[in-house]
């Protein structure tokens, strides 16, 4: 059970672990700064598809598959978030009440 | 004023699915495997939120008829009832054990006790966290 990285993998792992944290640090400038809450919530979905990668990334790190029900995970909430950030930006109402 | 829903309604009806298909999974990998009925509940949970968001409060309670505050006791009724069950046997509170079985399709397969156990946190779980949401989107 015990696997070793080779060491070209683990090189080309941790340059992407690198990038990606760049890219959640550059989007969460956006996050602070956009004029806009649409903008925050587009920024914020942007950076869980991120937290998707990076864990997808430390589990090839790690070499387990351990992670891969947290990437899926990450992926439905992130999702419903969204939605729900959606909705309330739309219509002000996250359930609606008295429809159909 | 009525919107028009067509792209998020169409894709929940084929997410909720997904989800619950997904919830099912963890439910039962947990014996093995990250997952079990806490974050199964959740997921299902997750499921029943996003049909809600889709397609209203009314609509919902037609096509799902329960009563989430009920779900609770049921749950914990479950949850007590597999510790009082080692008693029939002789054992002390909340013994569990396992044994092997041989099923139609699925062939050899273990079953726990601790999968019951685990069924009452699902549903405890479900309840719970459908309660307080529902509970905070109906006040007026």
């Amino acid at each position: 059970m015990e696997h070793e990285l080779s060491p070209l993998l683990e090189t080309v792992v941790i340059i992407c672990i690198v990038g990606i944290s760049i890219s959640i640090f550059i989007l969460l400038y956006r996050v602070l700064k956009g004029p806009t809450n649409p903008d925050r919530a587009v920024a914020l979905d942007t950076i869980g598809i991120n937290l998707m990668a990076l864990a997808g990334l430390l589990a090839i790190f790690l070499v387990t598959t351990q992670f891969n029900d947290v990437i899926l995970l990450i992926g439905i909430l992130l999702f419903i978030g969204t939605i729900a950030i959606a909705k309330f930006l739309e219509k002000g109402v996250i359930i609606d009440r008295d429809h159909n | 004023m009525r919107t028009n829903d067509l792209i998020f309604r169409t894709t929940t009806s084929l997410i909720a699915f997904i989800l619950l298909g997904f919830s099912f999974y963890l439910l039962l990998a947990g014996h093995n495997a990250p997952g079990g009925g806490f974050i199964g509940g959740l997921m299902t949970a997750a499921a029943i939120l996003l049909m809600y968001m889709a397609y209203g409060f009314e609509a919902i309670r037609k096509i799902i008829p329960v009563n989430f505050k009920m779900v609770i006791p049921t749950g914990l009724f479950i949850a007590v009832l597999t510790g009082i069950g080692s008693f029939v046997f002789d054992q002390p509170f909340l013994s569990q054990t396992y044994g092997h079985f041989h099923l139609p399709i699925l062939g050899d397969v273990e079953l726990a006790t601790a999968m019951i156990f685990d069924l009452g946190v699902y549903l405890t779980v479900v309840g719970v966290t459908l309660t307080i949401m529902l509970t905070i989107a109906n006040d007026s």
